[in-house]
C-alpha cells in the first residue's frame, strides 16, 4: 500500500482527503490518481489535463524524487512507497 | 427587480447590490481566477468559469444565489479532439507542414451564456464551443463548428486539410496561443440561431442548433494581413446583438468598431477616430434600440490604455454615425484602467464596467453620469448584471 500525502491547497476543495496521508493500493502512479479520483470525484481533472498528462504547474513525487513520467504516470510504486502531489512551486 | 453586478476577478468573485449605496462583497472562489461569471435567467443558478493557477479551468456553480459554490459537470476535450496551430520557435517541421497538429487540451474557459431552458453555452481555448441541453449537468463539444472547414476539417476522423484560417490570439490575459471563443449571443427569437465570435478568426452563425456553421464577415476589414478583405484572419473583440432587435449585431473589433443592421450578413465600419472611438475591448447594446450602443475606447492596439489619461465611454444612438463621449464621474487625470471585453454591461438604463486596475464604475442614467462604486477590487475580468 502506497502512501500519499497531498497539499493543503487540494484539501480545501477536497475535504475528503483530509486526513491524508492516505494508504491505497496502486502499482504505479497513474493507478494512485484513480484510486484517489474514486475517493475523491474530480481529483484526476485537477492534477492531469484531459490526455492524462501531469498539469504543468502540479508535482508528483515518489519517495521525495519527481516522478519521471509527467505523460503517462507511468512511474511504479511499491509497498512502502511515500508520494507527495503539490503544486509546482511559482516563484516570487 | 433589485438589479446585482457579478463580477469575476483574478481573485475571486464579487457581488455588488444596492443598499442605499452600491457595494461589493466577495461572494467566492477566493484567490482564484475567474474569467466569468453570470446568472441563467432561466434557472437562477449562478455559473463561474474559474482559471487554476495550477490546477487547470473548472466550472463552478451556485444554486444559493452565491452563498455556496460547487465544481459543476466539468468542459473536457473529447478523446480525438485535435486542431491546428503554427508551430512554436524551435520546433521542428517537415517539409511543407505549415500548422502542427495537436491534441486539444482545454486551456482556459473564457465565456458562458444561455439559450432556451437548460442550454447553458462555454466557449473555450482552444476556440471550442460547448453545449449543456440538461442545466449544466454534462457538456458537450460542438463538432460542426470544430471540424469547420475554415480550420482545417474532421480532424478527428481525418488529418484534414492541413490548413487553418484561425490563428492564435495572445490577448487572453494567460497568454494561450491559440484561437479563442469569447463570445456567444443566442437570438431571443429563435435559441437555435447563435453568433459566436472567435478572437483571430472572426464570426460564425449556425440557424439549426449548432449542425451547421457560416461566415458572418462580409465588410470587415483588417490592418494586419496583406489582403485587407480577407475573409477569415479577423479579430473581434466582442459582439453583442440587441436583445429586442436582434438583427442589429455590434462588434468591437481589433481594427475597430463595427456595426450589422442585418443580422451580421455584412458589417459596416462605425468608427469614428477622431473622437478616439476605434480602439477596444468591450462593447454594450442597448436592450430596446438596436441603433444604440456603447464603448469604452483605449488609444489603440500598440497602447492598451485610456486615451490622454482620460477615462470615458461613447455612445451611439443613430447606428455609429455620431458618437457622444460621456465622462462625468468618470476619472479625467493619470487614468490607466483597461476594459477587458466581458467587463462591460448593460440592463435598461443602467451601465456598468470595471478595470485591469481594480476600478468598478456605474452609472443608472445611460452614461451620462457615473459613480466609482470601489477602486480596490483585483483586475476585473467579467461584469455582468444579474
Amino acid at each position: 500500500m502506497a502512501q500519499v500525502e497531498v497539499t493543503r491547497h487540494l484539501k480545501e476543495y477536497f475535504p475528503q482527503l483530509a486526513a491524508t496521508p492516505l494508504s491505497l493500493p496502486a502499482s504505479s502512479v497513474a493507478e494512485l490518481v484513480q484510486a484517489l479520483e474514486a475517493d475523491a470525484p474530480g481529483f484526476a481533472f485537477y492534477v492531469c489535463d484531459e490526455l492524462g498528462r501531469l498539469r504543468q504547474h502540479v508535482n508528483v513525487f515518489v519517495d521525495d524524487e519527481m516522478i519521471v513520467d509527467r505523460q503517462r504516470l507511468s512511474d511504479r510504486l511499491g509497498d512502502e512507497s511515500r508520494v507527495f502531489i503539490a503544486q509546482a512551486l511559482s516563484g516570487g | 427587480m433589485t438589479k446585482r453586478v457579478l463580477v469575476g476577478t483574478r481573485k475571486g468573485t464579487f457581488i455588488v447590490e444596492k443598499n442605499g449605496m452600491w457595494k461589493p462583497r466577495l461572494a467566492g472562489h477566493a484567490g482564484v481566477g475567474v474569467n466569468f461569471v453570470a446568472a441563467d435567467p432561466n434557472s437562477g443558478t449562478l455559473w463561474a468559469a474559474l482559471g487554476h493557477g495550477h490546477w487547470g479551468a473548472k466550472m463552478s456553480r451556485s444554486d444559493d444565489a452565491g452563498a455556496t459554490w460547487t465544481d459543476a459537470a466539468q468542459v473536457k476535450y473529447p478523446e480525438g479532439a485535435r486542431y491546428l496551430s503554427p508551430p512554436d520557435p524551435g520546433e521542428e517541421t517537415v517539409e511543407g507542414e505549415r500548422h502542427k497538429l495537436r491534441p486539444a487540451t482545454l486551456l482556459k474557459l473564457w465565456a458562458i451564456a444561455f439559450g432556451g431552458p437548460g442550454q447553458v453555452y462555454v466557449g473555450t481555448i482552444p476556440g471550442g464551443l460547448f453545449a449543456s441541453q440538461d442545466n449544466g449537468q454534462s457538456f458537450e463539444l460542438n463538432r460542426p463548428l470544430w471540424n469547420h472547414d475554415s480550420r482545417g476539417g474532421d480532424l478527428f476522423a481525418t488529418e484534414g486539410s492541413g490548413i487553418t484560417h484561425w490563428f492564435g490570439t495572445p490577448a487572453s490575459e494567460g497568454g494561450e496561443f491559440a484561437a479563442g471563443l469569447h463570445s456567444i449571443e443566442v437570438d431571443p427569437r429563435d435559441p437555435r440561431r447563435i453568433l459566436v465570435a472567435i478572437s483571430s478568426a472572426g464570426v460564425l452563425e449556425t440557424s439549426d442548433g449548432g449542425q451547421s456553421w457560416r461566415s458572418r464577415n462580409k465588410g470587415m476589414t483588417n490592418d494586419y494581413l496583406p489582403n485587407a478583405e480577407a475573409e477569415w484572419g479577423h479579430d473581434p473583440h466582442f459582439i453583442q446583438m440587441c436583445r429586442a432587435e436582434p438583427d442589429h449585431v455590434w462588434q468591437q473589433n481589433h481594427c475597430g468598431v463595427f456595426y450589422s443592421s442585418d443580422g451580421a450578413a455584412s458589417w459596416k465600419k462605425v468608427s469614428h477616430p477622431d473622437q478616439g472611438v476605434h480602439f477596444g475591448f468591450p462593447i454594450a447594446v442597448d436592450e430596446t434600440n438596436g441603433r444604440c450602443a456603447y464603448v469604452v475606447p483605449g488609444v489603440s492596439d500598440a497602447k492598451r490604455m485610456a486615451i490622454d489619461g482620460g477615462l470615458f465611454v461613447a455612445r451611439t444612438e443613430d447606428g455609429g454615425e455620431t458618437w457622444r463621449e460621456l465622462r462625468r464621474g468618470l476619472p479625467q487625470e493619470v487614468a490607466f484602467d483597461v476594459i477587458y471585453r466581458h467587463a462591460l454591461h448593460i440592463s435598461g438604463d443602467c451601465l456598468a464596467f470595471g478595470s485591469t486596475t481594480g476600478n468598478l464604475y456605474l452609472s443608472e442614467d445611460r452614461g451620462e453620469s457615473w459613480q466609482t462604486v470601489t477602486s480596490t477590487l483585483p483586475p476585473i475580468y467579467s461584469v455582468r448584471f444579474a
